[in-house]
């Protein structure tokens, strides 16, 4: 199964357990769950199922193409639900089976993987999921999102679309992979690959990232300050991406570091803060409307 | 008393492997407290877990609590009647509390008074009507990490997806988050199904056939054996690491084990590379031929049966080798690089954010350790040795391999040091220094690692003290008891002629020198102090040393860890000769005495009133002279008993609190003296004898 047929199966799949099909957004970030569908949208009471590809940026992890297992833009496919449904797992395993992976032929296994992003205030518990021995899933229950307590849980589940790739596919290297028909993985990266891996370890203009780091990081307060949640969001995550270019670029010491992540914590978690006030004053839209619908069955 | 058996089944999403056994353990310990509290006799408890399940079933429950006869004591037999005979207020009071009658009422005697008695019955009620309190039984559980789910308020290992509560064929209702107790389980996950339990007794055999293994015990055999049977076939040695194998068995619900092989290339990587690959990431176990070499082969235990296992395997493979092409390309990578462009690294590595970098850490290590290694009067070559290891203990940890493999410190350290050319004695040090690595690691082989592993824990807890950074009960993020134990066992093994204080103060030293004491540095050494004697304080009570006499031992400063051992054991073996008490209460008199001592003087033998006073210091001045080279601590406390007759002679005859100021002043220093020798070998007026 090509890489195309993957995304549309899962898509699918999903689609058909209640989730909006939702696009990448439109932001750099290192992982799917700092898109604001899910980080966003994990605060607060009300329910949320969506699924979506997140092309993953991660500036240190670029190889100039010349790695077969490393990547600078990787893909995820990402489902949220909450509240997490009660036979998540049984969901999840059914969409192994609709990508051509039977079980009983295989040996899979729930290995305990807590999860925690100190920069975005956020931790969970869950699993990886192994697949004959790889990890091919991160799931994961939510238990705090930008310093919030979530209640409910949402679970996130998330695929490594590549690696998973590599192994419907056979393929020892991940240029190799077959995007869709007569397309291959190569086809469609190397060069970005190539570029952006010259770009974040040679050519960056370090001046001009530590500027726009602080511009952003300004940028987002005053956002927030207006109440404006996800233009303020969109700059904390120019600011994170940022951040990973300096850090890939060894820009920043150990001591800064530790400095730098806790800007990005402090902004997460009062992004977080002020999306909670701004859905409350709105009355929790999407929790009254399915009230009203249960209301209205009954 | 009829009997059933109760079953308790508590059905989980995937539990951490290193938590199921505890928690197993946890819910039988429960059970059986809370069928003791409630007087219901039962005969034996078996335990169950899978990652998916926790479960125990008693066997032999009594239908009904045990019934309670009991005699209560009411008033005295005066007040029990009235003048006229009858039953007074208090009397029938008594009994309607008691639940009977007057009629029931009989007099026994206690302390030679006459008091009402009544012989009390309480029937058991009947089991089932109290088994559905085992809801608060299964929800108090608690565990390391909890978690919520869904809209649950209820925190718990993982989610919970059933529940079986079974007192013979009754269902017993229990309602836990949005689950009902009933009677079906559910089976391997992809090789079974649901069944339903109709009997308690049926438990194990009901999962069986779907496929899984209940008792870890049985599941743990049977990896057990799929080993062994490789080794048979195939004339392997599979060496079985226990944690590895719980943590295997406690991943899986019906056991297979199979093999796979990876490129003989890779065995070029060092063992600990391999093996690190294998156990800590994929958990595999490594095989090895009967010489003890590696063999390009793992073994791995799947959750399923014995269909398609080529597949497994082939998969498995493919992981490895990913893992295995990633160490080799950070091998080779590592190895472009030298020691000096490592250390410059480590300049901008903070170790802590009050403490400074890695390298700033590095360089108050070399210093200290150039203190012990005079102090330990080394050879200038071995010095040089010495300041060797410590200046690049820690280079590996900018390596990649490091890097993606933590666990390696030091044991990458020694492989590319030998390779970038560094003595043996260096390239073995970096890596012993991390040793004792756990509680039952052993210590350094060599010496030099042995120093350099004491200097660098000692800066590590010193370090910490300084800026206020002390372990307190379960609280100890660095580790700090884990390195002074380290240290403690050190000194106690190789018998260093050292005192533990005096490396303290050269380690606290460096701190002043470079301006990282935060605290009263008085302060700091009494904590440092009371911190290391509780480390002391449990090596010897593991020795098998008495209580008292570690305190004994551990009233004044620790000093020289050895010979503190040595005392230990003179003092357990000298308690058991006749005369023991003796001696100790004439030398605990003297230190009891010398406690009035405040202002001590130069003891003045013209002060002397009578012959034994002269008698006593004379005896005193020789035990001294020959205490100071004893040469071994069986002599030391030989040569202070000998004390004993000219003390019990002087006290006989010499009031110490003499009235005047100058006696009295006299005699105390007399005494203070003495009390200092004797204390100096232990607190003898802390020995408890019967």
């Amino acid at each position: 199964m090509n890489i195309q047929n993957m995304i549309l199966t899962l898509q699918k799949h999903w689609s058909g357990h209640g989730c909006i099909l939702m696009n990448a957004y439109d932001t750099e970030k290192g992982a799917g769950t700092m898109s604001p569908y899910t980080f966003l949208r994990a605060i607060g009471p009300e329910p949320w199922s969506v699924a979506y590809v997140e092309p993953s940026r991660r500036p240190a992890d670029g190889r100039y193409g010349e790695n077969p297992n490393r990547l600078y833009q990787h893909h995820q496919f990402q489902v949220i639900m909450k509240p997490s449904p009660d036979n998540i797992q049984e969901i999840y395993l059914d969409s192994l089976r609709a990508l051509g992976i039977d079980p009983l032929e295989h040996d899979i296994r729930f290995v305990e993987d807590n999860w925690e992003n100190p920069s975005l205030g956020c931790a969970g518990l869950g699993w990886e999921v192994w697949l004959d021995g790889m990890e091919i899933t991160q799931f994961t229950y939510f238990q705090q999102v930008g310093g919030l307590e979530c209640k409910p849980v949402s679970v996130e589940i998330t695929y490594g679309i590549e690696r998973l790739a590599s192994y419907i596919q056979e393929k020892e290297n991940v240029f190799d992979l077959e995007w869709t028909d007569g397309f291959t993985v190569r086809d469609i990266f190397m060069q970005p690959e190539y570029e952006h891996s010259k770009y974040t370890f040679e050519t960056s203009d370090l001046d001009m990232l530590f500027q726009l780091f602080t511009m952003y990081e300004k940028e987002a307060h005053r956002q927030m300050e207006e109440g404006l949640v996800h233009p303020a969001y969109d700059y904390v995550l120019k600011c994170s991406h940022t951040f990973n270019l300096l850090d890939a670029k060894g820009a920043i010491s150990v001591t800064e570091r530790t400095g730098y992540i806790a800007r990005c914590r402090n902004l997460a978690r009062k992004v977080a803060k002020t999306f909670y006030e701004e859905r409350e004053k709105l009355g929790f839209p999407i929790l009254k409307q399915k009230e009203e619908r249960i209301n209205g069955q009954a | 008393m009829a009997k059933h058996d109760l079953l308790v089944e508590i059905g989980l999403e995937e539990m951490p492997a290193r938590f199921v056994t505890s928690s197993m353990n946890q819910l039988s310990k429960k059970m059986e407290k809370w069928l003791n509290e409630k007087a219901i006799e039962f005969d034996h408890i078996n335990m169950f877990s899978t990652p998916r399940r926790l479960a125990v079933l008693v066997k032999g429950v009594a239908e009904a609590q045990k019934d309670i006869h009991e005699e209560a004591k009411g008033p005295a037999k005066k007040i029990a009647r009235d003048e006229s005979g009858n039953w007074s207020k208090a009397a029938i009071g008594f009994t309607r509390g008691q639940g009977v009658s007057v009629d029931d009422i009989y007099f026994k005697e206690v302390g030679g008074v006459e008091y009402v008695h009544v012989n009390k019955f309480i029937k058991g009620q009947p089991s089932i009507s109290l088994l559905p309190e085992l809801k608060e039984m299964i929800t108090s559980m608690s565990f390391p990490k909890n978690m919520r789910w869904a809209d649950q308020d209820l925190r718990y290992i993982r989610p919970i997806k059933w529940i079986i509560a079974l007192f013979g064929n009754k269902i017993i209702p229990l309602g836990i988050t949005h689950v009902t107790s009933g009677n079906e389980t559910r089976g391997h996950r992809f090789l079974g199904g649901p069944a339903a339990i109709e009997a308690p007794e049926q438990y194990e055999a009901a999962l069986s056939k779907q496929f899984v293994v209940a008792d870890p015990v049985k599941r743990k055999n049977m990896i057990l054996d799929g080993i062994k049977k490789l080794e048979d076939e195939q004339g392997w040695d599979i060496p079985v690491d226990e944690d590895l194998l719980e943590e295997v068995n406690n991943l899986v619900e019906y056991p297979t084990v199979l093999f796979g092989g990876f490129e003989k290339e890779f065995l070029e990587l060092p063992q600990e590379v391999l093996i690190t690959s294998m156990k800590e990431h994929q958990r595999y176990f490594p095989v090895k031929n009967q010489n003890g070499e590696l063999l390009p082969f793992f073994v791995t235990v799947r959750n399923g049966d014995s269909r398609h296992l080529e597949i497994v395997s082939k998969g498995n493979e493919k992981v490895l080798r990913a893992r295995l092409s990633d160490a080799s390309f950070f091998y080779k990578e590592d190895q472009k690089k030298d020691i000096d462009s490592a250390l410059k690294k480590l300049e901008t590595i903070v170790y802590h954010e009050e403490i400074g970098t890695l390298s700033e850490k590095m360089a108050r290590v070399r210093k200290l350790t150039a203190q012990l290694s005079s102090a330990l009067q080394l050879s200038e070559n071995a010095k040089k040795l010495a300041d060797r290891a410590a200046e690049i203990a820690k280079f590996d940890l900018v390596s990649h391999m490091v890097y993606e493999f933590p666990e390696l410190q030091g044991y990458m350290g020694e492989k590319y040091a030998k390779l970038l050319g560094e003595p043996q004695e260096v390239a073995a040090a970096i890596n012993e220094h991390y040793m004792p690595r756990h509680a039952i690691d052993s210590v350094p082989p060599s010496l030099t690692g042995a120093i350099l592993s004491v200097a660098e824990k000692m800066d590590t807890i010193v370090t910490f003290f300084s800026i206020g950074i002390i372990p307190t009960g379960s609280q100890d993020p660095y580790a700090l008891r884990r390195q002074a134990s380290g240290i403690v066992q050190i000194l106690s093994e190789k018998k260093w002629e050292l005192s533990l204080e005096k490396i303290m103060k050269a380690s606290l030293g460096e701190m002043e020198a470079k301006g990282i004491m935060k605290r009263d540095r008085n302060e700091t050494l009494h904590d440092l102090e009371q911190f290391f004697k509780a480390r002391v304080k449990h090596l010897l009570n593991e020795q098998g040393i008495r209580y008292d006499l570690i305190d004994a031992l551990l009233e004044n400063e620790i000093g020289n860890i050895a010979i503190l051992s040595e005392r230990a054991s003179v003092l357990e073996v000298k308690k058991q000769e006749a005369g023991f008490k003796e001696n100790l209460e004439a030398l605990s008199r003297v230190i009891n005495i010398a406690v009035k001592c405040e202002n001590k003087v130069e003891v003045s033998p013209a002060l002397f009133e009578n012959k034994f006073e002269a008698k006593l210091y004379e005896k005193y001045q020789a035990v001294y002279a020959d205490y100071q080279s004893a040469g071994s601590e069986t002599r030391a406390f030989e040569l202070l008993v000998s004390l004993k007759a000219e003390i019990e002679d002087y006290f006989e005859h010499t009031m110490v609190m003499a009235d005047d100021d100058k006696l009295r002043k006299n005699r105390l220093s007399l005494m203070k003296d003495i009390s200092d020798l004797i204390s100096g070998f232990a607190a003898m007026n802390k020995i408890i004898v019967s």
